[in-house]
């Protein structure tokens, strides 16, 4: 088996990542983001894509919501509670997954 | 906070229609924006027989194919007019011996490119070179779940052996792997155990498509044509695995469209989200056009652009929007949810490509299809005709899979 989990539960500890299968690219002749997937062209909010953008397998969700909470200058406790939902619902429809372990 | 996620749906006839939020923010198309998606249909060459090929009838010969260059340039046209995915399929994308090469140049100009089959030709370093050469996915097709039933339909020894060794490989690789198994009378027993073995193969899709019935397989629908019973059975297994595998396996189905009560909408509608590219490099509003007769579909190979052929010739305004419609679809309040069903159906079944799609019960040819199809079901006749450059080959009593 591969080390992708599918199902992940979102935390402020988890560091999501898009699935190969899911690629986020500025489409340049609609001038919009989309989400690339099998047989899917998805357009995402600005919201989801400003987050979708911190999600490189590195950074922790914790890490993204003290980044997003510096920038808009907003309560820390409201971004986290919204941005962890967001992400728990791109999982469940299966554009993110959690970055894996390298000890593999 | 849900995010919104607009899904433009693509090639599937999914009527939530995102394609019109992405066509309204500064798209450079017009009235009718180019598609996200494209199937570029490689080679109709395929050492498989399936009887319900999706090819036409009469087949592109391997010497009319587009070349090396040609389909790398239609690549960069299709990517700079707006096009975001490609997908690769045949015949049998694999016997084209340049395919690493045109997945290196989608990947190379930007497009997201999926791999549509067979696998039966596949090895793993070929796999490996096209994983590194950026393709995105891999579609498998599986005719059953084990090899008795699916060597006979696929016309191929050991066909089914090969497709699990490369959807193997695929996971191994990293790969996301869509199962796509299409059903008929012959193979609808097996449905749970095929949605079992897609879970076993790790796969991230299923899609459990109901045979559709042009070219081969309207030659072959007395032996394909399922049962009412068994569509409603189908269904019930469908809808309960899609609920049980939530999360692990997603499962799109496509009903047969002769038992619903409504037309599909096909392609999303004559040539408004989709186009495919021939192996001989004609663009085509749906892989069965050239079955209508009296419609002139240009190539990549004329002196017109992609796009040029897409938003201005004939063939794609033929059956455009609304307005070639005649009763009843004309004052149908659902001639914009379907827009009259498939083009290729009602050409087959009436004659007449401007006719009402007969899957629709408005349609006055309904009531006769149902009943034929239902007999055609009851009355079992189970020999297949294999799909060949020579225009078919009936199956022969116990000796199957050339």
């Amino acid at each position: 088996m591969t080390g992708r989990s599918r199902n992940i539960n979102v935390s402020e500890a988890s560091r999501p990542v898009l699935p190969r299968h899911a690629r986020l690219k500025f489409d340049e002749t609609r001038q919009v983001w989309v989400i690339l997937a099998p047989e899917r062209v998805l357009a995402p909010d600005e919201i989801a894509v400003e987050v979708l953008k911190l999600c490189d397998g590195v950074r922790s969700v914790g890490q993204m919501v003290d980044e997003l909470a510096a920038k808009y200058l907003a309560e820390r406790g409201a971004i986290a509670t919204d941005v962890i939902a967001m992400l728990q619902d791109l999982a469940d429809k299966g554009f993110l997954t959690e970055a894996r372990e390298k000890t593999s | 906070m849900t995010p919104t996620l607009t899904d433009a749906g693509v090639a599937a006839s999914d009527p939530s229609d995102g394609l019109a939020v992405l066509e309204n923010r500064g798209s450079t198309a017009e009235a009718f924006g180019i598609p996200l998606a494209v199937l570029a249909e490689l080679t109709h060459r395929c050492p498989l027989q399936c009887p319900y090929c999706s090819n036409p009838v009469e087949l592109d010969r391997g010497g009319s194919e587009l070349s090396t260059e040609e389909w790398n340039k239609v690549l960069s046209e299709l990517a700079e007019i707006g096009v975001l995915q490609i997908h690769f399929s045949g015949g049998e994308p694999t016997a084209r011996r340049d395919l690493v090469e045109l997945v290196k140049h989608a990947s190379d100009v930007g497009l997201y490119s999926n791999l549509i089959t067979s696998a039966v030709l596949l090895t793993r370093e070929k796999l490996s070179a096209l994983a590194e050469a950026g393709l995105c996915h891999v579609q498998i097709s599986f005719q059953g779940n084990e090899p008795v039933v699916a060597d006979r339909v696929a016309g191929f020894r050991h066909a089914h052996a090969r497709k699990i060794e490369a959807a193997k490989w695929t996971r191994e690789l990293d790969l996301p792997l869509t199962v796509n198994a299409v059903m008929h009378r012959q193979n609808l027993f097996q449905l749970s155990d095929i949605i079992q073995m897609a879970v076993d193969l790790d796969a991230d899709r299923l899609e459990v498509a109901n045979v559709q019935y042009y070219g081969w397989a309207l030659k072959n629908r007395a032996a394909l044509m399922p049962t009412v019973a068994q569509i409603e059975e189908t269904s019930r297994i469908v809808e309960e695995a899609q609920a049980r595998l939530k999360g692990v396996l997603a499962i799109d189905y496509v009903v047969p469209d002769y038992y619903a009560l409504r037309p599909k909408k096909c392609m999303g509608g004559w040539g408004r989200q989709f186009f495919n590219i021939s192996p001989a490099g004609k663009i085509l509003p749906c892989h069965a056009a050239e079955s209508i007769t009296g419609l002139e579909f240009l190539s990549v190979r004329s002196n017109h652009s992609i796009a040029w052929i897409w938003r201005n010739s004939e063939a794609f305004n033929r059956y455009r929007g609304t307005g070639w419609m005649k009763e009843p679809c004309k004052s149908c309040e659902f001639r914009e949810v379907d827009f009259g069903g498939c083009r290729c159906q009602a050409f087959a079944l009436t004659g007449d490509a401007g006719n009402t799609d007969p899957a629709c019960t408005l349609s006055p040819m309904h009531e006769r299809i149902f009943k034929l199809a239902e007999q055609e079901a009851a009355a079992a006749d189970n020999r297949f005709l294999y799909r060949n450059f020579a225009g078919g080959t009936l199956e022969t009593g116990g000796d199957h899979g050339a």
